[in-house]
């Protein structure tokens, strides 16, 4: 039976191949690829058909060939007709690979392309996109800042507009809050750096022929000093991909493993097949390459500081997140907003989904409360109160408040005593009975530059009312002050403060309005950190969930040797580097300390970069241009989109295309992992078929596709694609998540996105800690923590050890009870040298950028560049904008649109001055995440004008016992550029600073 | 006959430049004949935000105005047209012909509020074409009106006695009213951008502290007559809105319990926020 279903299964497949070559142009066109025999059998060769093709003609019989030069082999026949009968049950067919019921021989190019094309037999009639007249289709697709539709024409992109709905998607969330009745309009919201996307499609930057530097030969002089000077030549894909993939043998054999090392970026293009975490981590896997190690960047503090006091672990420290916008609208009287500019990040992915609920905010009679050394964007949109506090010091401010709601009693005496533990501890510290400093506000007025009459009336008026606290942009936490010098001691010092209010009342939360939407979180679609294809269950949140829906083959990297992000220059230039792991699983597990190199192991001799962000997102910039020109690195590829940052240093780059020319499938705001049920930061959840709406440019090629060609060129292909295409990996997904129960994939490719139906009132998720407030069961819908780090029971109490919120944090005294830098109870420190704040008087910082998405979407002649805000153009160069205090400004000499060095001992960097009343004297305010860097001289040894301001800031990890960056806050000097490119301060500069000494108000 | 109208909230202006970035998305290197000539990538501001700050860190607010060509009824730049270059539509909108308008460059300085860009490379005035091309394909709103987050910016399209009544009910305002050029892009809580404030805040010393006076009483008085009367927050702040730019002469008196009344002269240019005010027993 199985012999006859097979050969009629085969015979089948003839037809089709040659029914879908006379059906479609495309297909003929890729028939015409290769010329090749291929055999599909049964091991003893009792069933078989064999294929020919050639110049882009089928010839096919049932039989076997003698020698074909590829042969699909099934052990039996019987197994054959089960796996390849439709419907094709995909954990059948993942098994008969782990099992060794199939077999595939013969060179890797002619293999893949034999199964891809197979597949191609089901997709190529696929439709995609609707034609809205004059030859126009419209397209779906998804960036960082949200969904667009793409309006396409001949192969042009035209348009790109955010997605209205139609009358057959579902409706959205109604909110009935004292009285109003508050309801999100019927379409997605979208990031500026998501409007500019067709600038960034067709920017002059595009990589779009593979290159290699014109001094490196892999086989004689590599140059490795000349890296960032030297020019580049156009080579042939095949030639870039040899000289990649011979070097990945070579540096293999030569040094043993450890020696290779991929370093991406933290944010990709969008799609949960083309992400880093999912084809990136394939492909790191199945090479086998050192890690570089992430530091948790957008939340330091919260996950070696707040994590310690009320767990949390898996969400990196932060807060809970469900419920709390209704919540918020209907119960809450005040909002403390610290360090908190929803309005200017987006919510990362949110677009600006939480814009209108804080709009309501405003029609509401809700007082807020803006902490922040600039007047962000948030202040400026909702107004109320502003406190500037000198950057990175408002630690003290916090201690400060917490003085007060102790010395007039104005904190929840209930929940302290029973749901936290070690208050008195820290009640201590905070009244001066500990050191013999109480914390007063005139204490705090000194450390902050704030007035004490102001810390105390905040205090006062906080301790008074229901009041929601807005930690970081998301209000949870995530990005702020934690990535400061005190980040740790701030994200601390905010747990504290809220338990002292009780958290978890109604009324008394964490938050912004950004995250807790009541959308359903019950309905599945897979985040980006699940991994997509990855196979990765060990640095993926895979095995949550996506593993059991995509059964997929495991990929397991054989090297353990991992390099400290925060330390790669050194590990690269000194042999050497330690830090701390990050590890979400449990609050203990940051305890890991991790050395380089790993026992054993090569040090790092070969760099695969994806991207060109470093330079602009990491301190101390100007120690990756050392690195790169070090001899201990032998071979530098970067696979990329665009020539930026240090793509311009690489000994070979290989393009990479947009997600716009290559397709995937994606959920809107789907982060999953740490940020699981990221979706409630929106209004209406959206998933999207990803249309590759145009071809890709030049001869750029999707990561995916890079990835499998080179591993054709080490045998690796079919373990790396498991034999199909991005395309096919996109329905895969589709298949696992929960979509299919609301649509059907021949539905969804057409329109592109659908839209997912809204809880019902009555089961919109638990406020988050009320469960906790009220001594229940926790009853949020997230996995975590962990089962084994409940004490009492499953389900009762936090993560911590006692189970509640600790003042004194158990687990700091476990691992280190003396660490001066994190001390059980959380201290305020000043982290600054008072030299350098002599010398660099000025704290400059540096928060996410606006309007680019870190490096996406800035430089490269894009249509940011144009934004008065973000770059302004003098004598045809765009430079970075640095804001400054009107009165510093003015002692300086410095005017609206001067250019001017903003300097240290470590780099200078060449801005435009922005004068503003927005920040107090002694601040500057610029943004990190420049794209560009454009040393003037000598790269590493000039200034930039790029606008590279992490050149300037601290390399320092916040603490010694955590890999914490702590650069957004930085000591600099500012004077008008010379035109000199010198980064060391000309005596211009000196007589200058003479004058501004004399010119300053005594203190 | 109804009119296209654009109405433009300040207050909820956030800067955030979607409508200028939709604006490039939809005319950089795209051809829209009789309407628009492609738009220069760099250089043109058809739709533009201006800034304007008020007041003295600690205490401040920052308004934003986008502006953009005013299709006005009385426009100046038709008149400067030769061949009939500029032309106003029957719904309002005014549109400059891309290839009649060739090298009329003395068109950039016959608008009052600097609207026109001339494009060096096309030899062409243009400015903002209200989306024309796609409303007469039937969109509802332009693209600047669909990408605001904040509802900012909203088309309407109604007869010029609906929308007159509609500025009358809501107060809108339109850019220079004097010049008579009849603008139909109308501006909501303009003051924000175009008044001036008085803030400052209070405070004494009580037994070892200084602290914030909350609920004093304070009056600002133009030539003795008192024109508005608040009471301080609990950080003590005050703040009076909207009094024009350079009014000049003004009076701040204030009471509080317990303490002697206090008066302070400021002379207004622009918005001012006054040193911290010291109240004494």
């Amino acid at each position: 039976m199985g012999a006859f279903k097979f050969s009629l299964i085969l015979l089948g497949l003839r037809i089709l191949l040659w029914l879908q070559a006379t059906r479609y142009s495309a297909f003929r066109k890729r028939l015409k690829e290769k010329n090749f025999s291929a055999q599909m059998r049964t091991n003893d060769g009792s069933v078989g058909r064999w294929f020919v093709f050639k110049d882009g003609k089928i010839k096919s019989k049932s039989g076997i060939l003698e020698c074909p030069d590829i042969t699909l082999t099934f052990k039996t026949s019987d197994i054959a007709a089960r796996l390849l009968m439709p419907p094709i049950n995909q954990l059948d067919q993942i098994n008969a690979m782990k099992d060794f019921l199939i077999g595939l021989d013969g060179p890797d190019h002619l293999t893949l392309w034999f199964t891809q094309t197979i597949m191609q037999t089901q997709t190529i009639g696929w439709k995609y996109g609707v034609e809205v007249g004059k030859g126009v289709t419209r397209y779906t697709n998804m960036t960082n800042g949200g969904p667009v539709f793409l309006y396409v024409k001949n192969d042009k992109l035209i348009r790109i507009t955010p997605i209205d709905f139609d009358d057959s998607d579902p409706d959205t969330y109604t909110i009935e809050a004292r009285g109003k009745t508050f309801k999100p309009p019927r379409k997605t919201t979208l990031a500026p750096h998501g409007m500019n996307w067709k600038s960034m499609l067709y920017s002059p930057d595009r990589l779009l022929y593979p290159m290699k530097r014109v001094d490196f030969d892999p086989n004689g002089d590599r140059n490795q000093q000349n890296r960032g000077s030297s020019g580049y030549e156009r080579i042939s894909w095949d030639e870039a991909l040899d000289i990649v993939a011979n070097e990945i043998k070579r540096i293999k054999k030569e040094h043993g493993p450890g020696a290779i090392a991929n370093s991406h970026g933290s944010h990709h293009t969008w799609g949960n097949v083309g992400y880093y975490l999912s084809a990136d981590f394939r492909f790191i896997n199945a090479v086998g390459m050192a890690r570089v190690l992430h530091n948790p960047d957008s939340w330091e503090g919260w996950y070696w500081g707040a994590a310690h006091h009320w767990g949390g672990s898996l969400r990196v420290g932060q807060s809970e997140t469900y419920g709390t916008v209704e919540d918020l609208l209907k119960e809450a009287e005040m909002v403390v907003f610290w360090s908190s500019n929803p309005e200017g990040t987006s919510g990362a992915y949110g677009s600006f989904e939480g814009t209108v609920r804080r709009k309501w905010l405003k029609e509401l009679d809700i007082d807020m409360v803006h902490i922040d050394p600039y007047y962000n964007d948030t202040a400026q949109f909702l107004g109320g109160k502003w406190l500037a506090p000198k950057p990175a010091s408002s630690p003290a401010l916090a201690m400060a408040i917490a003085n007060v709601w102790i010395e007039e009693d104005l904190y929840d005496k209930d929940f302290v005593e029973n749901r936290t533990t070690g208050f008195e501890k820290w009640k201590a510290y905070v009244m001066g009975e500990e050191d013999g400093t109480p914390k007063t506000p005139e204490w705090a007025a000194k450390e902050t530059n704030l007035k004490a009459k102001d810390i105390r009336a905040l205090a006062r008026k906080w301790g008074n009312k229901k009041v929601y606290l807005a930690s970081g942009g998301w209000g949870n936490g995530h990005g702020g002050a934690c990535r400061n010098a005190t980040g740790i001691q701030w994200a601390r010092s905010q747990v504290c403060l809220i338990a002292m209010q009780g958290i978890g009342k109604p009324g008394v939360n964490m938050g912004n309005l950004q995250w807790g939407t009541p959308v359903d979180t019950n309905f599945y679609f897979p985040g980006y950190a699940e991994g997509g294809m990855s196979g990765d269950l060990h640095h993926t949140a895979m095995s949550v969930e996506l593993y059991q829906r995509m059964p997929q083959l495991p990929s397991l990297n054989t090297v353990e040797q991992a390099i400290p992000r925060l330390w790669l220059p050194e590990a690269i230039i000194e042999g050497k580097a330690e830090g701390y792991a990050w590890d979400g699983k449990s609050i203990e597990a940051q305890f890991n300390k991790i050395s380089y190199p790993k026992p054993g192991y090569s040090p790092v001799k070969m760099l695969y970069k994806i991207g060109g962000s470093i330079f602009g997102t990491m301190a101390d910039s100007n120690r990756h241009v050392k690195m790169y020109q070090s001899k201990n690195l032998e071979f530098v590829v970067s696979q990329a989109i665009w020539n930026e940052g240090e793509t311009k240093f690489a000994d070979i780059i290989l393009p990479a295309c947009t997600n716009f020319e290559r397709p995937d499938i994606s959920e809107w705001a789907a982060l999953g992992g740490y940020a699981h049920h990221g979706q409630t930061q929106l209004n209406n959840r959206v998933a999207v078929f990803q249309h590759q709406a145009v071809k890709p440019m030049g001869e750029s090629k999707s990561d995916y596709t890079i990835f499998s060609l080179i591993c054709e060129r080490l045998g690796l292909s079919a373990y790396f694609t498991e034999g199909i295409s991005e395309l096919d990996w996109a329905k895969r997904i589709f298949e696992a998540s929960d979509l299919p129960q609301i649509t059907t994939w021949k539905k969804f490719i057409k329109k592109g996105y659908v839209v997912i139906p809204p809880e019902k009132e009555e089961n919109r998720d638990p406020l988050s800690w009320n469960w906790f407030y009220e001594g229940r069961k926790k009853d949020v819908p997230e996995p975590m923590p962990l089962p084994s780090d409940y004490k009492d029971g499953y389900l009762e109490g936090l993560q911590t050890q006692s189970g509640k919120i600790e003042f004194e944090a158990q687990s700091l005294k476990r691992f280190d009870a003396e660490d001066p830098e994190r001390p059980p109870i959380v201290k305020y420190f000043n982290p600054f040298d008072k030299k350098q704040e002599k010398t660099f008087p000025l704290r400059m910082v540096t928060p996410h950028p606006r309007y680019s998405f870190h490096t996406q979407g800035d430089a490269k002649d894009s249509f940011i560049n144009n934004i008065k805000d973000h770059r302004i153009e003098v004598d045809g160069f765009y430079y970075w904008i640095i804001r400054i205090n009107a009165e510093d400004a003015a002692t300086r000499n410095i005017k609206m649109h001067d250019l001017v060095k903003v300097y240290n001992d470590q780099a200078g960097v060449v801005c435009a001055a922005l004068v503003t009343q927005r920040l107090p004297r002694g601040t500057l305010h610029g943004y990190e995440s420049c794209a560009t860097y454009d040393p003037l001289g000598k790269p590493g040894e000039s200034v930039d004008r790029g606008g590279i301001l992490n050149s300037l800031t601290p390399k320092k990890s916040q603490i010694k016992k955590a890999h914490s960056m702590g650069n957004s806050t930085a000591l600099v000097e500012v004077e008008l550029w010379d035109g000199s490119v010198e980064i060391k301060k000309t005596s211009a500069s000196e007589k200058l600073k003479n004058k501004i000494q004399q010119l300053a108000p005594a203190e | 006959m109804d009119k296209w109208n654009l109405i433009i909230d300040v207050e909820n202006c956030t800067n955030c430049n979607m409508c200028v970035l939709a604006c490039q998305d939809e005319h950089v290197d795209n051809d829209f004949p009789n309407y628009a000539a492609p738009m220069p990538k760099h250089g043109a501001r058809w739709i533009e935000i201006m800034r304007k700050e008020r007041g003295q860190a600690p205490m401040i607010d920052v308004a934003y105005m986008p502006v953009m060509c005013n299709h006005c009824d009385n426009a100046p730049c038709i008149e400067a047209a030769e061949d009939g270059a500029i032309t106003k539509r029957e719904d309002g909108i005014v549109i400059i012909d891309p290839i009649k308008s060739k090298g009329q460059k003395h068109l950039v300085d016959s608008c009052p509020y600097d609207r026109i860009w001339w494009n060096e490379e096309l030899e062409i005035p243009q400015t903002w074409i209200f989306d024309a091309h796609l409303l007469d394909e039937g969109w509802k709103q332009p693209r600047a009106s669909t990408v605001c987050a904040t509802g900012s910016i909203i088309a309407k399209k109604i007869s010029d006695e609906e929308m007159a009544k509609l500025a009358r009910d809501e107060n809108l305002e339109v850019l220079e009213p004097e010049k008579g050029t009849k603008p139909r892009v109308y501006y909501k809580k303009l003051y924000r951008y175009d008044s001036c404030f008085i803030g400052g805040s209070i405070y004494a010393k009580k037994n070892t502290i200084i602290d914030c006076i909350q609920d004093a009483v304070v009056k600002l008085k133009q030539n003795t007559a008192v024109i508005a009367e608040i009471k301080t927050d609990i950080f003590g702040d005050f703040k009076f809105d909207k009094l024009p730019e350079g009014s000049g002469d003004y009076q701040i008196e204030i009471t509080a319990d317990g303490f002697n009344k206090k008066s302070i002269d400021v002379v207004l240019n622009e918005s001012v926020t006054l040193k911290d005010i010291q109240l004494s027993k």
